[in-house]
């Protein structure tokens, strides 16, 4: 097993059998699976929409979850000060926070496959440069960049127009800060694929250089790809929420999860403790079911890709 | 090995060009420093005269020239919000943020290296899953959570330790510490469990994973077959081993911890440089987040530098130039 | 040196180190810091909170807000138009040099520059003259029956330390202009200004030759102040005993606070108004997508605006009691109050609606509100609320959240269209909130509402000295200025100060507290 190579292909059937007894690999892709989908059907499943704030009624803020004395079934976790319902500000927050991740991660693996591709296939000073550049990159930490990228999207940006674009710019700013993880990865197994027997008979048959890449390189490095983008993810995750914690992230009203601890926070000492608990949780808990997941497929796919 | 220090050497400049680039454009493209530094009554004429003055009619590379020139001398311009040269206020707040970066990294390396190694030698202990999981769950939980959730139970509900601030601090010369106080000390504590956690549990499974593959190879198997002593073995030979890869990773996280200070330093009210760059970016202070980028970036670099040479150290055979970097 | 000697050596270090400071030291917090030492240069509460406890002005004020004498011991009315005070001997500023008429002269000239944000305060000054060493005259253009008010905010500097650091201007805050005076004060005020460390701390001390000592024998030797502006942290500081007094604990805290039985908490109403301001003078708006007209410049939309926000319901939710609903920028407290005014129009949301559709904007329109977000009890969830609520009648609100340094700068230039802003009382009297709300000349006035008759009054006001005549101009004026609509009136706060039993720190109605008037039991 420790002899593999970057690039291992793993049969599908292999991976499932290892993942059905996994119970841990099955709790947290089930606690995934769950909170994804309950994201996307948020506004199938939430009772408010809560980015609108024209449905928020200050006579309904504050209410306690339904098994408190004093709640109101409407509010099934409570509600926060503005009248904000906790279930459906949940279910909004993890999709903003669950989509920021996802795009974010894309963005970084698609940015960071096409220079490794690149550079790995082409070699010589094209390589070098791109490879210097991740090198330079990676000496500063991903949610520095981000926070710088964030911090001057608001000084240069007017207030109207931030607050529409802040999803994309923090999607920017978390995906650039991560692209030469995967540069860096596919960068080596393309370089290793292309010294293979059957890359140098495609080439002698005149198969164009793009076509080679994308055709018999690029399957080959996606495993690896995919194993970073699962741990990516759940960092990601965490990135978009520290910085919405921050108050440069997502705007107050249309909060992410971040955002919510951010106004839970408030209410820390208050005794509204579920306005800082279940946006709390909910993160960890999703992070958490993310991260595990990760570890589970680096372990399952290849043990030496740490 | 000359090949490898030199480009260790180009990097580090190129890093630092590239971080005095950026400053620059911000310092001079996002803050109008003319807007910055005239109300609102002043005439077209008199702006004209302090663009002129201010040489920022200059062409592009004298400009930046000049401004690389300051920076090299420290001098990054006023804050906007403060009203006090750049370079006073970083070192002003540069010893609160080391000192916390400091205990955090001393927390994280000790405690991480030494669960580390404990997991890797007594692998199947039950012991050792409980300490794997609960990493994990350190892994997945973001810093201002755990800052919050501290604050809450030694701060609040059991009033052991003080929730915000550096406490009673001394100055020794330009210099203020909290360690030379009681108060400096407890005040440390929890900005730097919540700051050491995240990268402790880094350490520690990465301490354990090295451990393992060393424990596997055949030199340890060898040994263990000639009877040496276990302590010998997993203290002289495999630790030995298992530390080159260690503590390239130590050495780069050490710079993370700067970056995370923003974050706990927010939490605890800490009057480190992470605070004064977070407020500078809600205030939209260009002059000290153009001069925090540099420091921060030169920092990285000299750390970057100082894990090169350990490795060289460390690594015989990177001296003698037999290993490729 | 080994692990366990450095031990040693840094335990022995840390025991002779000992605690730094013997006496009564006064720790306390708010959420935000004074925005600059220079007393003249910012008119703002917090800015004033420190001036007043290592400066002093002619006349002071005690925390009930009564006046009483200060650098002067006495004044007398010579003319209709001056005023006379005989000025407090032997007094020393805190860096040694005497104080005598001549510094009075000096600081009220230096507060009537235009770069001073108490010109318009005083504005009624004609001139300042010295007669003696210890006596001077103000002459004011006419008659002024609250000039002894006025000059309360009037701190007064010492000439020669402002010639010899070189700040014999106030300094232009809005230019962002740094000199001496931003981070030294010299006073000769109950505590000396030790250390000034923006956003981190303030240190002052106890001045021992302070003259008013022998009356008022505090037992205050330090004071610690730090900004913690995250509310959760605010609260645990206290919690955890690190803090003696916190002058703002969040409104939601303040039941918990006062359950742990080891703080006290004090209530008193407040002579404020946090209100919104609309800018009904532009031609267009900034920050709107309606072009070519300001829907603010019809009192259709501005009546309306205020019928959308539900007062009662801010008050008890997000201030959850700690303010009263308020209708007029009058607070109460203060002289020319008039309860039957300060009632906001009737929560109307359909009424709203008509008069939106009747003013031409029947799918309403969109604008952006300015907010600070470290300045009042609950700014941000109360300008949050009131987005909501506008947007129930189609107004479309983005919210811009900045600190108050930011945010002061833009009310103050007019950059903005739409703002939350509050006035405390500089004089006690309904005067100061009509001048300074409703005068076009007044910086703190964003709304460039015009309106000459109403102008006319409030500046008739000042120096009318029959008191029928001037109460019947003062309610004229409110109601002038209230059915303008060119405000939301919101709430006028209720203040708590919480304090650590064994500290008294006795609470003043305008929210800035006096030290020398704290007390640590013995």
């Amino acid at each position: 097993m420790s002899d593999l190579p970057v690039t291992l292909q793993v049969r599908p059937g292999y991976l499932w059998s290892r993942f059905s007894r996994s119970p841990v690999a099955i709790i947290a892709a089930a606690i995934t699976l769950l909170m994804t989908l309950a994201a996307l059907a948020a506004p199938l499943l939430a009772p408010q929409n809560p980015f609108d704030p024209a449905v928020l009624e200050l006579t309904n803020g504050l209410l306690p979850p339904a098994w408190v004395d004093g709640s109101d079934t409407r509010f099934l976790l409570g509600s926060d000060d503005q009248g904000r319902d906790m279930l459906s500000a949940l279910l909004y927050g993890s999709r903003v926070s669950l989509f920021v991740g996802l795009a974010s991660v894309l963005f970084a693996a698609g940015l960071g496959v096409l220079v490794g591709l690149i550079a790995g296939y082409a070699g010589g000073w094209i390589d070098t440069l791109a490879m210097r550049l991740a090198d330079v990159q990676l000496t500063i930490p991903a949610i520095l960049i981000a926070l710088m990228i964030d911090g001057l999207a608001r000084a240069a940006l007017p207030p109207g127009v931030h607050d529409a674009v802040a999803i994309y710019v923090l999607i920017f700013s978390i995906g650039i800060a991560d692209w030469p993880q995967y540069a860096r990865v596919v960068r080596a197994a393309t370089a290793v694929q292309k010294t293979l027997g059957y890359v140098s008979a495609a080439r002698v048959m005149g198969v164009p250089g793009p076509v080679i890449v994308l055709r018999h390189i690029l399957p080959n490095v996606l495993t690896s790809v995919l194993v970073l983008g699962t741990l990516g993810l759940a960092l990601a995750i965490i990135s978009e929420a520290t910085l919405s914690f921050l108050g440069v992230g997502m705007p107050p009203t249309s909060p992410s999860l971040g955002t919510l601890i951010r106004i839970g926070n408030n209410f820390l000492f208050s005794g509204e403790w579920w306005i800082t608990l279940f946006p709390s949780l909910t993160l960890v808990v999703l992070a958490l079911a993310v991260n595990l997941l990760g570890d589970w497929l680096r372990d399952a796919l290849n043990p030496k890709l740490k | 090995m000359a090949r490898h220090l030199l480009r260790r050497l180009i990097q580090a400049v190129s890093v630092m060009a590239l971080a005095a680039f950026v400053s620059f454009l911000l310092f001079n493209y996002i803050g109008d420093p003319v807007n910055n530094m005239v109300g609102q009554e002043t005439s077209g004429a008199d702006r004209a005269a302090l663009r002129e003055k201010l040489g920022l009619n200059d062409s592009f590379i004298v400009q930046f020239a000049r401004f690389a020139g300051n920076a090299v001398q420290g001098d990054f311009g006023t804050s906007y919000r403060l009203q006090r040269p750049v370079a006073e206020l970083i070192a002003e707040r540069l010893p609160a943020t080391i000192e916390l970066v400091f205990v955090s990294a001393l927390l994280a390396i000790t405690i991480g290296v030494g669960l580390g190694i404990f997991t890797a030698i007594r692998r199947d202990s039950w012991m050792s899953r409980v300490i794997l999981a609960v990493s994990l769950v350190g892994v997945s939980l973001p810093t201002f959570v755990i800052g919050m959730g501290l604050i809450y139970l030694f701060a609040v509900t059991l009033g052991w330790l003080p929730s915000f601030g550096r406490g009673d601090v001394v100055s020794l010369g330009w210099w203020s510490t909290g360690f030379l106080t009681v108060s400096g000390l407890k005040a440390v504590i929890l900005p730097a469990i919540t700051l050491g956690l995240f990268q402790m549990t880094f350490i520690l499974r990465l301490v354990r994973a090295e451990m393992l593959e060393v424990l596997g190879t055949d030199y340890i198997r060898t040994a263990r077959a000639m009877g040496l002593a276990p302590a010998t073995i997993n203290g002289k030979y495999a630790l030995k081993n298992a530390a080159i890869p260690v503590i390239t990773v130590i050495g780069l996280k050490l710079g993370e911890l700067i970056a995370f200070s923003i974050i706990t330093e927010t939490v605890f009210q800490w009057p480190g440089m992470g605070l004064l760059f977070i407020q500078a970016v809600s205030f939209a202070d260009v002059p000290i987040m153009s001069a925090y980028l540099f420091m921060v970036a030169f920092v990285f670099v000299a750390i970057n530098v100082a894990v090169d040479l350990l490795y060289v150290a460390l690594d015989p055979r990177l001296r003698t130039g037999e290993g490729a970097a | 040196m080994s692990l366990h000697r450095a031990l040693a050596v840094l335990a022995a270090v840390t025991f002779f180190a000992g605690p730094a400071h013997a006496g009564n030291v006064l720790r306390w917090a708010s959420q935000g810091d004074a925005m600059t030492m220079d007393s003249h240069a910012q008119n703002e509460g917090q800015t004033r909170t420190f001036a007043q406890q290592v400066e002093e002005a002619l006349v002071s004020r005690k925390p009930d807000l009564t006046k009483i004498p200060g650098l002067a011991v006495s004044w007398q009315l010579v003319k209709p138009t001056t005023w006379e005070f005989k000025l407090r001997p032997n007094v020393k500023f805190h860096d040694g040099r005497p104080f005598s008429s001549d510094d009075v002269v000096f600081s009220f000239k230096r507060a009537l520059m235009p770069t001073s944000d108490l010109k318009d305060l005083i504005a009624t000054v004609a001139d300042v003259k010295a007669v003696d060493s210890l006596t001077v005259r103000i002459t004011t253009k006419g008659p002024d029956p609250i000039l002894l008010d006025e000059i309360t905010n009037i701190f007064i500097m010492s000439r020669g330390w402002a010639d010899e650091h070189k700040v014999t201007t106030p300094q232009d805050y809005n230019a962002k202009q740094e000199t001496y005076a931003v981070r030294h004060k010299n006073g000769t005020g109950p505590f000396k200004l030790e250390l000034r460390e923006p956003d981190v701390r303030t240190v002052m001390v106890k001045n021992p030759d302070w003259w008013g000592l022998k009356d008022n024998p505090h037992n205050i030797d330090r004071i610690i102040y730090t900004p913690i502006q995250n509310k959760a942290t605010r609260v645990a500081a206290l919690l955890s005993g690190e803090l003696d007094f916190l002058l703002d604990p969040p409104v939601q805290d303040v039941a918990r606070i006062e359950s742990s039985g080891m703080f006290q908490v004090q209530r008193a109403t407040s002579p404020w108004t946090i209100f919104l301001g609309m800018n009904a003078g532009r031609k267009e708006l900034l920050s709107s997508s309606v072009k070519g007209k300001n829907p603010f410049a019809d009192v259709r939309v501005r009546k309306a605006m205020n019928m959308a926000v539900d007062v009662n319901a801010i008050t008890q939710r997000i201030m959850r009691g700690f303010a009263q609903p308020a209708g007029n920028v009058v607070p109460p407290g203060v002289y020319g109050y008039d309860p039957a005014i300060d009632v906001h129009l009737s929560f109307d949301v359909d009424g709203a609606k008509k008069l939106l559709t009747e003013a031409g904007y029947p799918q309403g329109f969109d604008v952006r509100l300015d907010c600070p977000n470290d300045r009042y009890l609950n700014d941000e969830q109360v300008c949050q609320a009131v987005v909501g609520m506008l947007a129930r009648i189609g107004v479309k609100v983005t919210l811009d959240l900045k600190p108050r340094t930011l945010h002061f700068p833009k009310v103050q230039t007019k950059q903005t269209d739409f703002y939350m802003y509050g006035w405390g009382t500089d004089t006690t009297d309904a005067h100061n909130h009509l001048s300074f709300l409703a005068l076009p000349t007044s910086v703190s006035n964003a709304t460039q509402y015009v309106d000459q008759p109403l102008f006319d009054l409030i500046n008739a006001m000042a120096t009318e000295i029959d008191k029928a005549k001037r109460d019947a101009m003062i309610k004229e004026a409110s109601i002038k200025l209230r059915d303008a609509y060119s405000y939301i009136p919101l709430d006028h706060p209720i203040i708590a100060w919480a304090t650590r039993k064994g500290v008294n720190v006795p609470i003043a109605t305008d929210n800035l507290p006096h030290f020398e008037y704290a007390r640590f039991a013995p």
